[in-house]
């Protein structure tokens, strides 16, 4: 069963994360390169804002946006850059996937079968655990943005992942009446007990630009897990009949 | 029978959870590890995957 789950965690974990790089560059990136921009300084929010702001603020950031690609593509390091996001996306794809097969191998020594149906379930259910449920208390940050303390946020991104996938897995699974109130208390503690923040915010860039990435982040995370539970889920289920 | 299939099950959830145990630490490199080099080279990939990241 360890080399089936292994073979899986690559196949659709490589796969997840060379469509996660697609969309990433497609989506994610240019927003991250924005924001970049206000955190050095080379632009500035609001600068000499005028009674018209809005219509010049746009006009001003698409010019400038587009004399940013034309740098960025000049620029050397963005080729070593971009290729560690891709490695880098890849990895962190192969270890989702991974945690996902050890749960099909869980399910399958429960005696649950596992298809490709299921798949894009529990991989919807990762997406929950992994992306959604911590960003309720911690939404995907800009670079730039000043936050709490790194260890504390960690820990409290850990343990959400861990109660919400937990939770989820009850609900699906789980036989008695007792699982509803069990798993709705599991979900909701992390946000009860809050996550790590600060008492001001020193964000830099325009809100927009913030709640664009936030956004496109979940938006690809989404699709991205679906479409890596469905192929898990159709390796394993083929596995299993070879 | 109940020896096999116990032996089994033994080995399905031994096998469970040495993979868990690779995922976590293959997450906890790419996504968590602080090490300057590592943070740097995933650094577009952490924030895009919402990790806490800096």
């Amino acid at each position: 069963m360890f080399q089936r789950m292994l073979t899986g965690a690559l196949f659709a974990g490589c796969a997840a994360g060379l469509i996660a790089a697609l969309l990433h560059f497609a989506f994610v990136q240019e927003v991250i390169l924005l924001g970049e921009r206000y955190e050095t300084g080379e632009l500035s929010h609001f600068q000499g804002s005028a009674p018209e702001a809005p219509a010049d603020h746009a006009h001003e950031a698409g010019t400038a946006n587009d004399h940013a690609n034309g740098a960025e593509a000049a620029d050397p390091n963005a080729l070593t850059r971009n290729g560690l996001t891709v490695l880098f996306t890849i990895l962190i794809y192969v270890s989702y996937t991974g945690l996902l097969v050890a749960g099909f191998g869980l399910a399958e020594t429960l005696g649950k079968r596992i298809g490709a149906v299921e798949g894009i379930l529990w991989g919807i259910a990762g997406f929950v655990s992994f992306q959604l449920a911590p960003a309720l208390g911690l939404p995907p940050e800009l670079p730039g943005t000043v936050a709490a303390d790194l260890g504390d946020r960690q820990v409290w991104w850990w343990g959400t992942v861990a109660l919400t996938g937990t939770a989820l897995a009850l609900l699906a699974y789980g036989h008695h009446a007792w699982k509803y109130p069990l798993a709705v208390g599991m979900l909701a503690l992390p946000h009860i007990i809050g996550a790590p923040s600060i008492d001001e915010y020193y964000g830099v860039a325009p809100p927009e630009v913030g709640a664009m990435f936030s956004a496109r982040v979940l938006g690809v995370g989404l699709v991205v897990w679906a479409v890596l539970g469905w192929f898990a889920g159709q390796l394993w289920e083929r596995s299993r009949t070879a | 029978m109940t020896t096999l299939s116990s032996v089994k099950t033994t080995s399905g959830l031994a096998s469970v959870l040495a993979m868990v145990v690779m995922g976590l630490a293959l997450m906890f490199v790419a996504g968590h590890a602080q090490s300057a080099t590592l943070h740097d080279a995933a650094h577009d990939m952490r924030h895009a995957t919402g990790f806490p990241c800096h």
